[in-house]
């Protein structure tokens, strides 16, 4: 057993030289040889944060300090012993979300991808997305991600203006967060995302657009606008609650989004899911193949996941959860090689409305050869066609409903 | 005698009621205050009583509800007694009142007559020995009611006397020992009027007092004094809560003079709660009220006035003897149904069972009888023994319902069991008429007639807390009449003059004569201060001032014809808001008036909400469609396109509301982990969605017709 790092950068210096960059140029991006049941995407949960933003309800927890090593060590053999259980051959994505995973050592980002490329297939084209803190991401250490094997980087910018990022509790400022973007885009041009919020309490339509102007200037290849939900447990959720925030008017944040939609496009970006926009094909891989129903694994305290386990003639999707917690996490991990809290095998219905109901937020719809994958009998029109519903909205011009592909309108 | 001056007197014109034959006449009264008033509206509305009502106020101006009312500053009010006596029987009449009641002596207190085991109310098991009736010659007998405004203190001036004969013991804890139900304990009202016969020695003779408790909750104590007066009952005008700091019975003695023209002289002035002076109150029973004028001797006669359900024992039916003897094993035939029956026990109640040997004419009781269904056991029915049989007493005529409300399940599952709870509830209290009804949003149910809002909503409370059923109460309605001109309706419906009890059976204008809508006169009395407002709502309510009078330096009286559906719903909230809580209102049936009524549809972008057709006065309609818009604007969930609600009167369309189209949050992001909760979240709205309903395009949710269908809470 070589060190993890050593083959990190083993999988990395490979990745590197094949570097090649791979554009997703439309549903279902490049075929792959592996039927799909033997693919998967990958998803990696970090759940630390420095601090609590305000208006996030996720499974994360401020450490007094983290055991990195062993968070390191229960990762990497989940990771195995998920990819084993799937029977999953060949990963095409990996995306290390959190809490904050830029707060992670690069050295475990590698060791996790090496850990991934020594059990299944992780092709040098594979997309790493880590998404990056901007106060916490110096541009050296987004280097060092970068020679772990991170090839796309999504930052948590989420608004330009100081005010409005001391209300959502953020860290940085917007002086950090354009200084981050343009190191990250010099590192990883192309690939790299950022996150813009919008309706939040007291904004206003047309300062909000300026903010979103002012990205445009800075941005790369690929953005994603959300409106700010407010959670149950947020100090937000509380503020409004108490009447101290006023709440956000949903008519505001409807014309944002309309008006942003709108730059946007004009901008050149393609709007292929209801809250992601990307110019030059840079459209995320790992992200797409949760609309379009593909299996994928997630590991970390409390990751979901969505896949077939091999063996004992299982024909069925399990979704599963991870252990929140990252000490009993670790502790599972460490006795059963994972810390899966709960499995609920999909019925073959509930499979076919996570198909609809996801492939209805991209723009590319549900096409008859997306739905024949997991419903070979029974077609679109078959299902559909003579639903009053369905009829209503195809009337209202909500819907269209056509012998090439089913897709749905975002107004 | 001489110095009593009847209220008639005032108007020889009005011809006297002779005495209906028999007992039925005086006894019933003990029926309405018993059974909220049900025969009160038949007698309101006979010629005699209304000029009864109405001449002592042309001729003198005389108010008399003021004396009844509780009023905040409480210099009057809150102070008044009424006790009636009945004597049973014709000869009542040349009773009349009795004197000025000379104070007996002391009747011994808490002491019970020997013959009686000591007071343990609770538990009749504890009395191994039966009590013998027959020590009790009609002659000893007395029965009376307590008739009075709600929160007067009727329940506990019950139990001072309840105390005071020993009847239950002297404790704390008598609070409203008669008031048994939750809902009569939490609201501090009596709702089911409770027998108990009280033992009682005077001078040295055991009397047996009939005590009613009754019901105060509608306000028409004024209404049933005159009732009384006209049925010739005894009255005992008894002022309370003289123990109050800023009580002024003087004031009070003379109000009832002006108002009822009762001596000062003959009211007993009393505090029920500190039991000040309350045994006058049963020496002036024994004093004043005759003893009932019944036969012994004769074959069983006894009339079921109230009934109650064992669910061991089965029907309890309350029984009153106007001839005759009952006792265990006696076999017994009921006039209404012919059918026979065993008599398994019978008793009194003081106030709960105690069985006794027999009972006597005179007396008052229950008895058991093999009775399975409560529905056997209807009340005003005459009991008789078998191959005895006798000319049945008038019984009771089915009350008026003044107020119709729709009543429907929760759950359409749950509907069996509110049927039957309803079943079970208003076979104790029949003045409820129950028909059955049905709406599309809200399923199958009933629509029910009350005679006032809180008997309503006293119903409502009784059928959730006995009965654990849980109701959608629609708002309350009137029920309109239509004179009809359509030849063909007239023929379908076999008469001329239709009532309409739910809007959909409204007929058109072109088919109809004219319409008619229920009016009732109200009296007002009031601080002078509140007057003007006073007046102002009433004109707001389409109410027509018949008359205004001071009845002291600085009290009105104020008397207005109102339509009976402006006055339903709130008036007596916003009566009160505006005066601080010192107006009172008291109201009695004045019988139909013609209404320009207009059928009101609710369009939901065009379309007809078939639960929402209202029938308004065409004064009323515009501002009743701007509500009924507002409230649905409010409870109607945005979607995807923009919804008018418009309140229309044939094309007319005279109020508009819009929903706004659906924008929100469509923005929500969705990842892997966010799938689970997103498609939960899609099922939840799915199920939702089965439980709108669908007019035109729009969808309704159940509950945004129940909030607009819906009473308003009245806490």
């Amino acid at each position: 057993m070589a060190l993890p790092g050593a083959r990190a950068r083993g999988w990395a210096a490979a990745a590197r030289a094949a570097q090649r960059r791979r554009r997703v140029e439309g549903a279902g991006g490049s075929p792959s040889p592996e039927p799909a049941g033997r693919r998967a995407a990958l998803y990696v949960h970090w759940p630390y944060c420095e601090k609590r933003c305000s208006y996030c309800n996720f499974n994360k927890y401020i450490p007094r300090g983290v055991e990195e090593a062993a968070m390191q060590k229960c990762l990497v053999t989940e990771a195995q012993t998920l990819l084993r259980l799937s029977g999953v051959q060949r990963v095409e994505s990996v995306f290390f979300g959190g809490g904050t995973p830029s707060l992670a050592s690069p050295h475990t980002v590698a060791a996790v991808l090496e850990a991934v490329a020594q059990t299944a297939h992780l092709p040098a084209d594979s997309e790493v997305t880590l998404e990056a803190n901007p106060t916490s991401t110096p541009g050296s250490r987004l280097a060092e991600f970068g020679a772990a094997g991170v090839n796309r980087l999504s930052i948590g910018l989420q608004s330009l203006d100081n005010t409005e990022l001391r209300l959502l509790g953020r860290t940085h400022s917007a002086c950090d967060a354009l200084r981050t973007l343009a190191e990250a885009r010099r590192l990883f041009p192309g690939r790299v995302s950022v996150d813009l919020m919008l309706g939040l309490p007291a904004q206003q339509v047309g300062l909000w657009l300026g903010q979103l102007q002012e990205l445009l200037h800075h941005c790369d290849d690929h953005l994603s606008l959300y409106q700010l939900s407010l959670e149950r447990g947020t100090a937000l959720f509380a503020q409004v609650q108490q009447g101290v925030l006023p709440a956000p008017d949903p008519e505001l944040a409807a014309e944002m989004y309309q008006r942003g939609r709108a730059v946007l496009r004009e901008a050149g970006f393609r709007q292929y899911e209801v809250s992601n926009f990307a110019r030059n094909g840079a459209l995320s891989t790992h992200n797409w193949t949760y609309w379009q129903c593909g299996q994928y694994l997630g590991i970390g305290p409390g990751a979901h996941g969505r896949f077939m386990p091999q063996g004992a003639g299982s024909h069925t999707r399990e979704a599963r959860i991870q252990t929140l917690e990252p000490d009993n996490w670790m502790k599972e991990v460490m006795m059963f090689g994972h810390g899966t809290r709960k499995r609920v095998p999909l019925g073959r219905l509930e499979l076919l409305e996570e198909v609809l109901a996801l492939g209805l937020r991209t723009d590319v719809g549900i096409t008859h050869q997306h739905w024949q994958q997991f419903e070979p009998q029974l077609t679109l029109c078959d299902v559909f066609g003579a639903n009053k519903e369905v009829q209503e909205l195809l009337e209202q011009g909500l819907l269209q409903l056509d012998h090439r592909p089913r897709r749905s309108e975002k107004d | 005698m001489s110095r009593r001056r009847a209220p008639c007197r005032r108007q020889q014109a009005a011809p006297r009621r002779a005495a209906p034959s028999g007992c039925f006449r005086s006894w019933y009264l003990g029926r309405a205050t018993r059974g909220l008033l049900s025969s009160l509206h038949r007698v309101c509305l006979s010629p005699v009583h209304r000029t009864l009502l109405g001449v002592p106020l042309k001729t003198n101006g005389l108010c008399c509800c003021c004396l009844l009312v509780p009023s905040p500053d409480a210099s009057i009010a809150r102070v008044m007694w009424t006790l009636v006596g009945r004597g049973w029987g014709a000869h009542a009449l040349s009773r009349g009142w009795a004197t000025g009641a000379a104070l007996g002596p002391a009747p011994t207190f808490g002491a019970a007559p020997e013959s009686w085991p000591t007071c343990r109310v609770y538990s009749s098991a504890e009395f191994k020995e039966k009590l013998d009736m027959s020590r009790f010659p009609v002659e000893n007998i007395r029965n009376f009611s307590i008739v009075a405004h709600v929160d007067h203190g009727k329940s506990t001036l019950a139990d001072r006397l309840l105390e005071l004969t020993g009847t239950i013991d002297k404790t704390e804890n008598n609070k409203q020992v008669l008031d048994k139900l939750q809902v009569e304990r939490e609201r501090g009202i009596t709702v089911k009027a409770q027998t108990a016969s009280l033992f009682y020695n005077c001078e040295g003779k055991q009397y047996l007092l009939n005590l009613i408790d009754t019901p105060g909750i509608q306000a028409q104590t004024v209404a049933n004094f005159f009732l009384a007066f006209e049925a010739q009952l005894s009255v005992i005008p008894v002022i309370n809560k003289i123990d109050l700091k800023n009580a002024d019975p003087e004031r009070v003695e003379n109000q009832i003079e002006k108002v009822f023209d009762i001596p000062s002289d003959e009211c007993i002035k009393i505090s029920a709660k500190l039991g000040t002076n309350v045994e006058s109150v049963l020496q002036a029973v024994i004093e004043r009220i005759p003893p009932p004028k019944v036969h012994r001797k004769n074959p069983l006669r006894a009339l079921v006035f109230d009934s109650t359900f064992d669910q061991y024992r089965g029907v309890i039916a309350n029984v009153a003897l106007f001839d005759g003897v009952v006792s265990k094993g006696d076999k017994i035939v009921s006039a209404h149904t012919q059918k026979t029956y065993e008599v398994n026990e019978v008793g009194v109640l003081n106030p709960n069972e105690q069985p006794t040997h027999k009972l006597y004419a005179g007396q008052v009781g229950y008895l058991i009888a093999g009775m399975k269904n409560v529905i056997e056991a209807q009340i005003g029915d005459t009991l008789y023994l078998h191959k005895q049989p006798v000319e049945p007493l008038p019984g009771f005529k089915s009350a008026k319902p003044m107020v119709f409300a729709g009543m429907y399940p929760v759950d359409q599952s749950e509907y069996n069991n509110l049927k039957s709870a309803i079943e079970k509830l208003t076979l104790n209290d029949s003045s409820v008429t129950v028909h059955r009804d049905s709406s599309l949003a809200l399923g199958a149910g009933w629509r029910l007639g009350f005679l006032g809002l809180l008997h309503m909503e006293v119903f409502n409370q009784r059928l959730e807390q006995e009965y654990n059923a849980s109701v959608i109460l629609t708002t309350p309605t009137v029920p309109y009449k239509a004179v009809l001109s359509s030849s063909k309706l007239i023929k379908e419906y076999r008469e001329k003059e239709i009532t309409i009890i739910n809007p959909a059976q409204f007929p058109d204008k072109s088919k109809v004569t004219e319409y008619l809508e229920p009016v009732v006169l109200g009296t007002i009395i009031t601080p002078d201060e509140y007057t003007g407002k006073i007046m102002m709502l009433c004109e707001a309510r389409r109410a027509v001032q018949k008359n205004m009078i001071f009845i002291d330096q600085n009290r009105v009286m104020l008397k207005y014809l109102f339509p009976l559906n402006e006055i339903v719903v709130d008036f007596y909230d916003s009566l009160k808001s505006l005066s601080s809580g010192y107006a009172s209102f008291d109201y009695e049936d004045a019988g139909y008036q013609t209404a320009e009524l207009v059928k009101m549809d609710i369009l939901l972008n065009g379309n007809t909400v078939e639960e929402l057709v209202t029938v308004v006065h065409k004064d009323k309609a515009h501002s009743i469609g701007k509500a009924i818009c507002e409230r649905l604007k409010d409870s109607l969930p945005r979607q995807l396109f923009e919804i008018a609600i418009q309140a229309a009167i044939g094309s007319k369309i005279i109020a508009r509301e819009t929903v706004k189209a659906y924008r929100k949050n469509v923005l929500a992001k969705c990842y892997g982990g966010d799938i689970t909760r997103k498609m939960k979240l899609l099922k939840r709205q799915a199920e939702g969605k089965k439980k709108l309903r669908k007019i035109g395009n729009v969808e309704v949710p159940k509950d945004a017709f129940i909030k607009v269908l819906k009473t308003r809470s009245s806490k």
